[in-house]
């Protein structure tokens, strides 16, 4: 299979201590990876080397077997979208007119969409159900809206590698299980290569072909959901003990945290 | 689908609007022309030039010689103050900047007074001056604010309000130690004046200003996405470092022309982006030309209020803009405040 991001060796600091520790990935085309990890772990950090804005101290990163940094900002953008975990738009630009704004990379001087860029909105619209939005204001949407919007603006982008950070973190289960749903049936229907940064761990799981588990820095393991999320692994790297088991219906690992109040509540009953 | 607001902003409607409000531009600009002390109607103006009678010397010299002067620098400040007010809230995402944040204009005022001081005249020893002093505060600004080549926005205007803190100290001395006529040429200068307008400053200003403004307009694209973060623009492929020095440095060299030739005119800035915004939308491809178009207007029309409001004396035109814009901007912060803060 055809390796679209490949990290070889990279380190990467802020200032003093490394933050990222010889992390060597590869993302094939057309795979969703989930990346999890504690807070503090890198992941955001990684996300944001792998799409070229964090430039590393020490290793390699290759886009399409071409060093990163040897593209312009704009022959990124081209390949690689990024859905935010939040976006502020301090002006009330609509819906529709954010969703264009992924047209940005390939535009050129005249500064004005053409009739195919309106239709490839249109399309990153119908794709993930915003197209009711369209007129509204960006400032008016809900939580699982306005991610929806901003996944429809990667879309439009029209990149072939998408990464998405903690795009479920503001949202209830619903609109969680909505938006694993939708970037599933995306790479699925467009051959995506995914990376996805989540917290919620058993559902990461239930849609990711691989995961990749940070702890300090560092990979921990990577690999299919089975051999990622043991009881082990998690336990040691989030340093809180949890029982793994199978989802009955998609038979993928699910995590139940343990812990002592919880014991006790039982034991109240 | 159809309708206007489902295409976003597109040329049609740029053009369609920018010949909306250039119209509106022209018809001001006549009538300002046809008043002041001197009674001349725009009929007479007709008459002489299809030779039906015979021209008017006197009329003729206060028409082109020190009305259209006049009018004409008042349309270039407003749409260079408006334009700079609509970048800078863009580049600094914040709602309350204008193009004096970075303390240009009281780098401006310490050149102007320094000028006025040594008795220098008003069609060029002082703006030449005035425009030294907002040129370094610029420099001083840009060069204090940036780290490995990049310019982070808090600290920029951080640094542009110490700077203008100190500024403002050092007019404040000149100001306690000047008591002749000449304090009343630097008060009427600190409050923005018109009154010394002559051709040779437009010719100057003009074609900066407006290969400066071409720039701009081509990064309007750019500015939409900035205002939703730095990180997230550089991701959707703006080259945001090459975008702010172009930006910051472009408008800031334009505001310092006109302010050296018109002292500071306050609220221009600050108030025609806003109302532009309101009527047409954040787009700046549209917000850009539409502010330049309707700062103008502003200015002339403020300008000519001024002109005549106390007629034969007058006041300075910063004094009207002032008038109008501090209770506007108060109602804009009461019924629009939450828009700004929010998501």
């Amino acid at each position: 299979m055809d390796s679209e991001l490949i990290l070889k060796g990279v380190y990467f600091s802020y200032d003093s201590q490394w933050c990222l520790e010889g992390i060597d990935f590869e993302l094939k085309k057309g795979e969703t990876v989930g990346m999890i990890g504690p807070n503090g772990s890198g992941k955001s950090t990684l996300l944001k080397i792998m799409d070229g804005i964090l430039k590393i101290q020490k290793g390699e990163i290759l886009l399409r077997n071409k060093p990163i940094s040897s593209y312009r900002r704009g022959d990124i953008a081209r390949q690689i979208a990024m859905v935010p975990q939040e976006a502020t738009f301090r002006f009330p630009f609509s819906v529709f007119e954010v969703v264009l704004m992924g047209r940005f990379p390939h535009l050129g001087l005249f500064p004005f969409e053409g009739k195919e860029d309106l239709e490839i909105a249109h399309q990153s619209m119908r794709l993930t159900g915003t197209l009711d939005l369209a007129r509204r204001s960006i400032h008016e949407l809900s939580g699982g809206e306005k991610q929806r919007v901003l996944i429809a603006r990667a879309l439009t982008q029209r990149a072939q590698i998408i990464l998405l950070d903690e795009p479920t973190s503001f949202l209830d289960i619903r609109h969680k299980v909505e938006i694993f749903e939708l970037i599933s049936s995306l790479t699925q229907a467009q051959g995506l290569s995914v990376i996805i940064v989540s917290h919620d761990i058993s559902l990461a799981a239930q849609y990711c072909h691989r995961m990749l588990l940070l702890n300090r820095g560092s990979v921990y393991k990577t690999g299919e959901p089975d051999e990622v999320i043991t009881a082990d692994n998690i336990s040691t790297v989030y340093q809180c003990p949890v029982l793994v088991d199978k989802n009955p219906i998609s038979n993928t690992p699910r995590i139940t945290v343990l812990s002592k109040k919880g014991e006790g509540k039982k034991e109240m009953v | 689908m159809t309708g206007n607001k489902d295409q976003g902003v597109t040329p049609l409607k740029v053009i369609t609007i920018g010949f909306i409000l250039s119209g509106i531009l022209i018809g001001i600009i006549l009538v300002s022309l046809s008043l002041g002390p001197a009674r001349i109607s725009l009929i007479d103006v007709l008459t002489w030039a299809t030779g039906y009678r015979s021209v008017d010397q006197t009329a003729w010299m206060i028409l082109f010689k020190i009305r259209l002067p006049r009018i004409l620098l008042a349309g270039l400040v407003g749409f260079t103050l408006s334009i700079g007010g609509v970048v800078f809230q863009a580049l600094l995402r914040n709602p309350l900047a204008d193009p004096f944040i970075l303390g240009v204009s009281s780098g401006a005022a310490v050149g102007a007074i320094i000028g006025i001081v040594f008795g220098l005249g008003f069609s060029l020893g002082v703006p030449l001056l005035s425009f030294m002093g907002a040129l370094f505060t610029i420099l001083l600004v840009m060069g204090i604010s940036s780290r490995h080549g990049g310019l982070e926005s808090s600290t920029l205007l951080l640094t542009g309000v110490i700077v203008n803190a100190f500024f403002t100290a050092v007019i404040m001395f000149f100001i306690a130690t000047t008591s002749d006529s000449r304090l009343h040429s630097m008060l009427f200068w600190l409050y923005g004046d018109l009154s010394q307008t002559r051709y040779v400053q437009l010719s100057i200003s003009l074609p900066l200003i407006l290969i400066v403004s071409c720039i701009i307009y081509v990064f309007s694209r750019h500015l939409n996405l900035i205002v939703g973060g730095e990180e997230s623009a550089i991701q959707m492929g703006v080259e945001v470092e090459l975008l702010k020095w172009v930006s910051f440095l472009g408008i800031s060299l334009i505001t310092g022309i006109v302010i050296s030739f018109s002292g500071i005119i306050g609220f221009v800035g600050l108030i025609v982006p806003h109302l532009m915004r309101m009527v047409l939308g954040p787009d700046h491809r549209l917000l850009i030309p539409a502010s330049a178009l309707g700062g103008a207007s502003f200015l002339i029309a403020a300008d000519t209020v001024a002109r005549i409001i106390l007629s034969p004396s007058e006041l300075p035109v910063g004094v009207i803009t002032a008038f109008l814009g501090a209770p506007f901007f108060i109602y804009l912060l009461k019924a629009r405040g939450s828009q700004w803060t929010q998501s």
